[in-house]
């Protein structure tokens, strides 16, 4: 199966972003070797909210600030988040649309600049409102998409999520006529927290960008959510790359791995070992920024500290990652550089280039191996294709893609959902179909004479994660010892001997 | 997207194994819940103990729920919220619920986190004497869940 048909990248380089856009200070990071690392946070008190900001910008990590909005906001209840703030009740998240512009920018007023952007997350399958106040306040950057925030959390009908998307995405895109490059990233790679198959999340991404670019947008985000297990999170993050690269050449963008999403582990070491795994995943695959989690997930919503030190740590973790992947560059690169030498001392060489050669050795003890292809990028493009098939209009296309079941997100209860799908966690620690429904996937995946899915099972799958990284953290053994040391957890170890 | 704490889960008994009928039983959420794995995991119960099951899904508006089972004229309809607002939301859905001759027979349990300060706060007989026939809050053993499903006749509402 191919990609889609559509011309490669251009060789004209697509056109500079104004400084100070976030598109362009995720870039700057990038061309540096730094991981942008990202925290969730939103409080109600304009005060607290500032500080939280300016903690995130104070910690030691490059670092992109974030205004979470409350959950009144996300639907639209006003009259309830005024309520509550004139009740003194705390919400859940800054209800930006409620306060006045000018109380938001003197929230953001000297921490948000060119060396410090802010997004705005919200979670709304209407955010016409959210986006027109982020906008009054100085802010360009927000996140989600018309597919992601509307099937998992509520039931708005996909067509009207459609519709208000694409009024969000045409009062972005007018900024730019007052020299600002606003910046929008995808929600689709983290559909349903957890237990979507990385084939369908890596295509609904792609999916809500090209609807992005297809109403304005010229710097966007791809988002991808940390699995069930490394190897299939780097092949889907290398699938996701390679369609970004193809479908969307024009424009600014980059991938943003978030940290697991679903059952958090509890024990504060188990929290951090899966926080670093998914930094370690970021570098690894050439994403430019992450949205962490903090050793509090289990527990409550985390504090400013807590997420500082969430920061800080997965900054560590990218760092060892990137130096490590920098060392073996360099051995390769010498090894190579005395095997050549080596080829041109030999008389006969034939002979020489029939010698193991000493940078293989090297390059294969040392660099990072590509992960087998499985098929994420073959089921991912077929996807792709088949929704761009029904209308290379994708506010057209999408809502006839669910309703077909072309797109069927497996436990997603909404009533646009066709519901024909079924997901399930291998033995092996991977993600896979047992149902595929209607989706245009028959003759790529093969679908597995799995029993049906118990609810103990499903607990069981949840939970995954959670145990796996909470036994890590409590087994002293040196199969177990803290990561950064070349360690990965047992799922890992199992899948690169079977070579899946 | 939060997840809420699963339930201790339960090997089923054969002696539970699913009666020929079997129950038609609505799965829902409260009007201002978005939590979902909740709800897929009591319908997989339910479909393995051989009861019938139309889910409901999330954020579900009380009208939606009355209308339902006007229509679908349940067994029993089982409420699922996590979010803290459910004990809130329920004691509002159930007076509707109660209030209509077609639902006002219908058995309708609510479970999951009810509040926002754990179990232990919950008003549990506030919730029952506004019409629930039971309360599962969180902690609460799943066979207490089975027994209380055996207790229920299938047919008698349609």
């Amino acid at each position: 199966m191919t990609v889609p048909a559509r011309r490669p990248a251009p060789a004209a380089p697509p056109q500079p972003l104004p400084p100070g856009s976030f598109g362009a200070f995720v870039s700057a990071a990038r061309a540096a070797g730094r991981l942008v690392v990202q925290p969730r946070m939103g409080m109600s008190d304009p005060r607290a909210m500032r500080a939280g900001l300016a903690a995130t910008r104070a910690a030691d990590a490059t670092t992109v600030g974030t205004l979470t909005i409350d959950s009144y906001t996300r639907v639209g209840d006003q009259a309830a988040a005024r309520r509550a703030l004139a009740d003194g009740v705390p919400l859940n998240g800054y209800p930006l649309v409620t306060y006045d512009p000018a109380v938001t920018r003197s929230v953001l007023d000297g921490i948000q600049d060119h060396t410090f952007p802010v997004q705005v997350r919200h979670g709304s399958a209407a955010p016409q409102d959210i986006v027109a106040a982020l906008l009054l306040a100085g802010l360009d950057a927000t996140e989600g998409g018309p597919v992601s925030y509307c099937l998992p959390y509520g039931r708005t009908p996909l067509t009207a999520s459609v519709e208000n998307w694409v009024r969000s995405c045409e009062l972005l895109a007018r900024t730019r006529d007052h020299g600002v490059e606003p910046h929008l990233e995808t929600f689709g790679g983290c559909m349903m927290g957890q237990l979507c198959p990385p084939s369908l999340l890596v295509a609904l991404s792609v999916l809500e960008a090209l609807f992005f670019a297809q109403h304005g947008l010229r710097s966007v985000s791809l988002s991808y959510a940390q699995g069930t297990d490394p190897a299939q999170d780097e092949e889907a993050l290398h699938a996701l790359r390679r369609l970004a690269d193809v479908l969307l050449p024009d424009l600014d963008r980059h991938i943003v791995v978030y940290t697991y999403m679903g059952v958090y582990p509890r024990t504060p070491d188990g929290a951090r070992l899966l926080l670093e795994e998914s930094a370690r995943l970021a570098v690894r695959t050439g994403a430019a920024r992450l949205i962490v989690k903090t050793a509090a997930e289990a527990h409550r919503i985390p504090t400013v500290r807590e997420n500082a030190a969430a920061l800080e740590a997965a900054a560590r973790a990218a760092e060892a990652e990137t130096a490590q992947a920098a060392a073996a560059r360099a051995e390769t690169a010498r090894a190579e550089a005395t095997q050549a030498a080596a080829a041109r001392a030999a008389a006969a060489p034939a002979e020489a280039a029939s010698r193991p050669g000493a940078g293989e050795a090297a390059a294969s003890r040392l660099a990072v191996r590509p992960v087998p292809d499985t098929g994420i990028h073959a089921e991912a493009s077929a996807l792709v294709q088949a929704v761009l098939e029904i209308s290379p209009d994708l506010g057209r296309a999408l809502p006839l893609a669910f309703e077909r079941g072309y797109l069927d997100v497996p436990y997603c209860l909404h009533p646009d959902n066709a519901q024909r799908t079924r997901s399930y966690l291998d033995t092996d620690g991977r993600l896979r179909w047992s149902a595929i429904g209607s989706m245009p996937l028959g003759g790529i995946v093969e679908l597995a004479h799995e029993p049906r899915l118990t609810s103990g099972g499903l607990l069981s799958a949840l939970r995954h994660v959670e145990q796996r990284f909470d036994a890590a953290a409590l087994d002293p053994s040196p199969t177990h010892r803290p990561l950064g040391d070349g360690h990965r957890p047992p799922a890992r170890a199992a899948l690169l001997e079977e070579g899946r | 997207m939060k997840v809420g704490t699963p339930v201790t889960p339960v090997k089923t008994p054969m002696t539970e194994l699913p009666s020929a009928s079997g129950l038609k039983v609505i799965v829902s959420s409260v009007a201002s819940d978005a939590h979902t794995w909740n709800l897929v995991f009591l319908q997989l119960l339910l479909e393995e103990l051989g009861h019938r099951v139309a889910n409901l899904g999330a954020c579900v508006p009380d009208e939606l729920l009355v209308e339902e089972c006007r229509r679908q004229r349940p067994d029993l309809v089982v409420i699922s919220s996590v979010n803290g607002h459910g004990a809130n939301d329920g004691r509002r859905v159930i007076r509707e619920l109660r209030g209509h001759p077609e639902t006002a027979a219908i058995p309708v349990v609510i479970g999951g986190k009810l509040g926002i300060d754990g179990a232990d706060s919950t008003d549990q007989a506030g919730l029952l004497e506004a019409g629930f026939d039971a309360v599962f809050e969180e902690g609460a053993s799943l066979a207490s869940f089975g027994s209380f499903l055996r207790s229920i006749p299938a047919g008698v509402t349609t």
